[in-house]
Parts: C-alpha cells; structure tokens; sequence
C-alpha cells in the first residue's frame, strides 16, 4: 500500500513538474532491450512501473537510459518516469507480445465414446517465450493423428490469443493424438476413443464339472469395437433356492461365471443400464 | 482427624469396587454360577462373553469335546480383521422357546456396538441338563475349509497418473468419470424424507462416487441438506450400477418443493477384484416375525474380504426403486467359503416388493487401492 501512495505520488509530481523530459519508444518488442532518451542535467532518479514489476534506479538526466530486455518482458503499459532535482517527468509506452513460440493446448475430454459427434474440442492459447498472450492473429495447425492411420491436419487463425477446433470422434476405438503448431511449439494430447455402451448382449451355457459355465458372446459396442476389459456385466440367475447375482468385470472380451443351478432357472444379464437375452437352464 | 480421612478413602474404594462389580454384572455372574434354569445358562455364557472370558464361556458347554475352543472363541471376537474384532458384546436378550425336564430351546438377541454402528445378532441355542445345571449344547461348525492353494487373480486393476503440480498450465488432465443418476424417489417415512435410487458409471474408468441431495422448500430456500454417507457402494467399476439412499430425519415431504441432486465422481485407482457372489436371495421373515432379505455371499477370488458391507435395493412392479437398506456382515468373506447376511425390509414396503438387487461393498485391511 505504502509503496503504491509512493508510485501515485511520484506520476502526480512528474505530471505536473515538466522540467526534465525523456522520450521511450511508442511500441517495443517483449525481452527486447530500449534506450530512452531523456533531457536535463544532473543526478536523476529513473523509475520504470509495468504490469508485473516496478524499478528504480540513479541514471544522470540528458543521457540515454538502458533498459535491459529482462525489465521489459511482459507485455502491457509501461510508464517511465524520470525525477531530477528541478521536478520529474513521465512518458507511457507499450511492450507488445514477441513472436508466438508456445501454446497451451486444452483438449476435452481425455476419453470419449466412440462417434461422439464434436464430442472433442481442441482449445488452443498462443504465448510468446515469456508467457505473454499473442493477440496478433497467427496461423495455427492443428492435426489429428489416429491409431495405425495417416495424420490429418489443417490450419485455423487465431483471434484474440485463441484458436480451436471441434471434432468428431472415429468410429474404431483406440487413442488418437490431438496436436498443435505455431512456431517452434508443437503440443500433443491423447484422446481415448472408447467404445460405447455393449450393443447385442448376448449369453450362453454350458456345463462344467458340476455347475453351469454361463458366458457371454464377446461384448461389442453397436460399432463393433470391443468393450474394454474391466467393465461390469451383471449376471442374475434366479431358480428354486432364490435369486443369485454377480457383478463380472469383463475379461479378454468375455464375461463369464460358474453357477451352481438347482431344478429350472432362469438367467438374465446386464451390462450398465443394457439388457441382454435371458436363458431358460435346467439344472440337476 | 487423623485416622478420619484413611477411613473415608478406605470406605469409598471399597463401595466403589462393589459398585464397579455390580456394574461389570458380577452380581449376576455369582447368582447365576450354578444354572438352575436354561434360560440362566445362556445368560450366564454371555455374560461370560460379554466380559471377554472365552475359557470361562467354554466351560459353560456341555459338548466341549466336540467344539474347537478357537473356533467358539472366534464366533464371537471376530477373526481376519473382521467386523467383530471391531466390535464389543454391549448387552444381549434371553427368552426361551421351548423348555422340557433335560433338554431346552433358548433364544438370544447379541447387541453389538461396532466401528460402524449397532449390530444385532439372533441365536436360537440347545440347552441340555447335566447333573443338577444346565449347559448350553453348542452347534458344531461344519462349515467346509478351505484347503491350501493358489487361486490364480488376473482380473484388471486401474492405476491413475495425475498431472504433476509442476506441469505448464494447459498440460492436460485425466478427466472425472461419468456417472448418472438413473433413478430417484422420494419417500416419506414416519421419522424421516428418504431419497433412494441407483447411479451408474458410465466411463471406462472406475469412479469414486457420492451422492448429496438438497431439499428446497416453496420459496426455493434450502431446508436441509445431507449426502448417501455408507449407503452406497462408493467404488464403481465401468457401467456398474449402485443403489443410494439419503435420510433426511425429522422432515416431512410437504414442506419440499424441490429436490436438488448433486452426484460427485472422483478417478480412482481401482481392482475388479474381488467378484462377489450373492445367491439365495430371498424376502422371508425371521424368527422374530420381520421382514428380511436373506442370501449368501461367496467370495470367488482369493483375497480375504475383511468387512463386507451388503446394499439392496428394491423395486415394485413398475421397475422403480422403492427402498434401499444396507447392513454389515459381521464375518469376514474368506475365499470360497460362503457367509450367510440378512438385511431388514420395512413391513409396509415388504408387500409392494417386486424384485430386488444386491451389492457387496468391500473393505480390505490389506487393499491394494
């Protein structure tokens, strides 16, 4: 707070006092280094305050004052201001972004069903070396790579810093590489193309030893991608003795389950909020 | 003066000790040492329980030598760090069935305080006279064991890498699962507003998943907010299907006007192991005339089941869910070894059952997720 009356106490006295001058450039390049050139003579004190940070030092008024690229590195409204003994003076000027050299590329979601129509956007934001955001409009490429297929690409312009895409997912499961270029930045993300909801459910006994082997035919989405390992398929078997049920993760394309069947029975299967086929089974 | 206060202090320890005795029912335990009664017996062999006194309660057995001591004394402290180990005899109920001159049918009801609440347990117990006592003639367990082997496991497990916090902003995170409310309905119970229904996950992934609902009244005003907290199976694998339930006490539904759900799914690190069977569902009523779901639980895989933890839900002739009640099972699930569970169904939502569904929650001491 001190430091801030300081700063505005300062800009108030070098706007109104006129005695020494000093003339930055207009525009500047981020991380570029200036010179300033200033009037008057004597010991001086030069303060630079810009968006992120705040400087002072002893220059002698009339020379030309170095500012180094490290002090100008973010982009905005700077404002130089020169104190000599007769009064202070100041001078604003703007550091543009440098060139666009990296990009924060947003890519949702990590996983998606497949043929998700415009299921996947692709945000990304253009940055220079030192973080600023590139407003100039940019020439992006985005690309798209499939599992085992040939990369995609095309180019979009970016507005205001921003440039995105949205896509729709492909019909076969598996990853797909998402990327973006500009400059020397070439992000990638992955996307999990994953199959949708089983399609056709279908079970199927036969005996094993004692019991009854109940499986499933391969569990497929309505695309024909196989459901991935891991996911639930319920079976419910409901004879003489009650209802009996399982919850199954699948494995290597295939749910199945041993069950012990008394008289007649009947079996039922699920996967999520899908239905299947029901058996009718006699047992010993 | 001088001898005044070691008689105080004498005679306080002493009535204190004599309180503490009566207290930890050794009145009890002395009046009843001889077992004049069945009834008498049974007390006294879980009073003996309820003090920890396993050698003691042995000796109350009138076929000792047919009952393995450990296995008794693992009836009732519990054994794999199940729920029991967790858990103390607060009080019991003894009531006869059925008494003749040498031989009697006692029932009791076993009060459990537990990590996780209340537990209750009903055993109906044979009373045998020997001599001029009665002796409690204890069932023999012939539940099969299992013999050593190795039970092959290679069911998935799913590990998660998160963003690291030094990664750039825009590297991009591994999304939350999808999960969905599939259903919801609102009940009013004497004492309470219930919500029960079922979600899904909808992902490939497993998820971590809770349920909160939040009541609203005419005026869109919140009344009363409360999350499904242990009824709900919490880890889901993909496309699994959880019941939930969520108690608002002391509320009545014609205050809500609105019900806002609020389901919240986390990616977790998970295993699709261990698959759980339950079999021999059904609705019955127990020997003290209530309604319960009944079956058995069978663990198909080989790791122990410390707690399990069992959820129904129940559904009326239209498919919708109408109640959900849980209960732990006191018994840990060893591999291949069926456990019996019971869990209760209110009387009047009993009649409107159609079918029902069961989960089994899990909880391993020595999870690997």
């Amino acid at each position: 707070m001190r430091r801030l009356i300081t700063v505005a106490i300062i800009f108030l006295v070098a706007s109104v006092a006129q005695a020494a001058e000093i003339h930055p450039p207009a525009q500047t390049v981020a991380g570029n280094p200036i010179t300033i050139a200033s009037s008057g003579s004597g010991d001086a004190t030069f303060y630079l305050i810009g968006p992120a940070s705040a400087s002072k030092r002893q220059v002698q008024a009339g020379s030309d004052i170095a500012v180094d690229s490290d002090q100008i590195e973010h982009a905005g409204r700077y404002v130089a201001i020169l104190c000599a003994s007769d009064g202070c003076a100041s001078s604003s000027f703007f550091v543009n972004a440098a060139a666009p050299n990296r990009l924060s590329l947003l890519v949702h979601p990590s996983r998606v069903p497949v043929g998700s129509a415009n299921g996947i956007s692709t945000v990304a934001f253009v940055f220079d070396n030192f973080h600023n955001l590139v407003l100039k409009p940019d020439s992006i490429k985005f690309s798209v790579q499939p599992k085992g297929g040939n990369e995609v690409s095309a180019d979009r312009e970016s507005k205001d810093g921003i440039a995105w895409v949205r896509l729709t997912s492909a019909k076969k499961e598996g990853p797909t590489k998402l990327g973006a270029a500009i400059g020397h930045a070439n992000e990638i993300r992955v996307v999990q193309q994953v199959a949708a909801d089983a399609c056709n459910l279908r079970i199927k006994a036969s005996r094993a030893k004692n019991d009854y082997l109940i499986e499933t035919d391969p569990v497929r989405d309505c695309s024909g991608n196989p459901v991935p390992d891991g996911t639930v398929v319920s079976f419910t078997m409901t004879d003489s003795a009650g209802k009996t049920t399982v919850d199954v993760p699948i494995k290597r394309g295939v749910a199945k389950i041993e069950m012990s069947i008394k008289g007649r029975a009947r079996v039922t299967v699920a996967s999520g909020v899908v239905t299947g086929n029901e058996l009718e089974v006699s047992g010993g | 003066m001088k001898r005044g206060l070691p008689i105080f202090i004498v005679t306080v320890t002493a009535v204190l000790i004599v309180m503490a005795w009566f207290q930890s029912g050794g009145a009890e335990r002395r009046e009843m040492r001889s077992a004049s009664t069945p009834d008498q017996a049974v007390r006294l062999m879980l009073s003996q329980i309820q003090a920890r006194n396993y050698d003691a309660a042995y000796a109350r057995l009138a076929n000792r030598s047919d009952v393995d001591k450990n296995a008794f004394t693992r009836e009732f402290a519990g054994s794999y760090s199940s729920l029991l180990t967790y858990a103390s005899l607060e009080s019991f109920d003894v009531w006869g069935l059925h008494s003749g001159d040498q031989e009697a049918s006692v029932r009791a009801k076993l009060h459990y305080s537990t990590a996780v609440g209340p537990l209750d347990d009903i055993r109906d117990m044979k009373v045998e006279k020997a001599g001029d006592s009665w002796k409690v003639f204890w069932p023999v367990n012939t539940a099969a064991k299992l013999p050593p082997q190795v039970i092959p496991v290679n069911y998935l497990r799913w590990d998660v890498i998160q963003r690291g916090a030094s990664d750039d902003w825009g590297v991009q995170n591994v999304d939350s699962p999808q999960v969905r409310i599939i259903s919801m309905n609102a009940i009013q119970r004497p004492d309470s507003v219930v919500l029960v229904g079922e979600v899904v996950n909808e992902d490939s992934v497993p998820a971590y998943v809770n349920v909160g609902a939040t009541l609203l009244d005419s005026r869109e005003s919140e009344i009363a907010q409360e999350s499904s907290f242990d009824k709900i199976a919490h880890t889901l694998l993909p496309k699994q299907v959880t019941p939930y339930r969520i108690d608002f006490p002391n509320m009545r539904l014609e205050k809500v006007k609105k019900v806002r759900m609020d389901v919240k799914a986390l990616l977790v690190a998970a295993s699709a192991d261990p698959v759980i069977e339950v079999s021999q569902q059904k609705v019955e009523t127990d020997p003290l005339g209530k309604k319960i779901l009944s079956g058995q639980l069978l663990n198909q895989s080989g790791e122990v089941v410390n707690i399990p933890h069992v959820i129904a839900a129940y559904y009326d002739s239209n498919g919708k869910v109408i109640w959900v009640s849980d209960g732990y099972v006191a018994q840990a699930l060893l591999p291949q070894v069926p456990v019996p569970f019971a869990v209760d169904v209110p009387p009047d939502i009993a009649k409107n059952v159609q079918t029902y569904r069961v989960v089994v929650n899990h909880y391993e001491t020595n999870s690997q997720t």
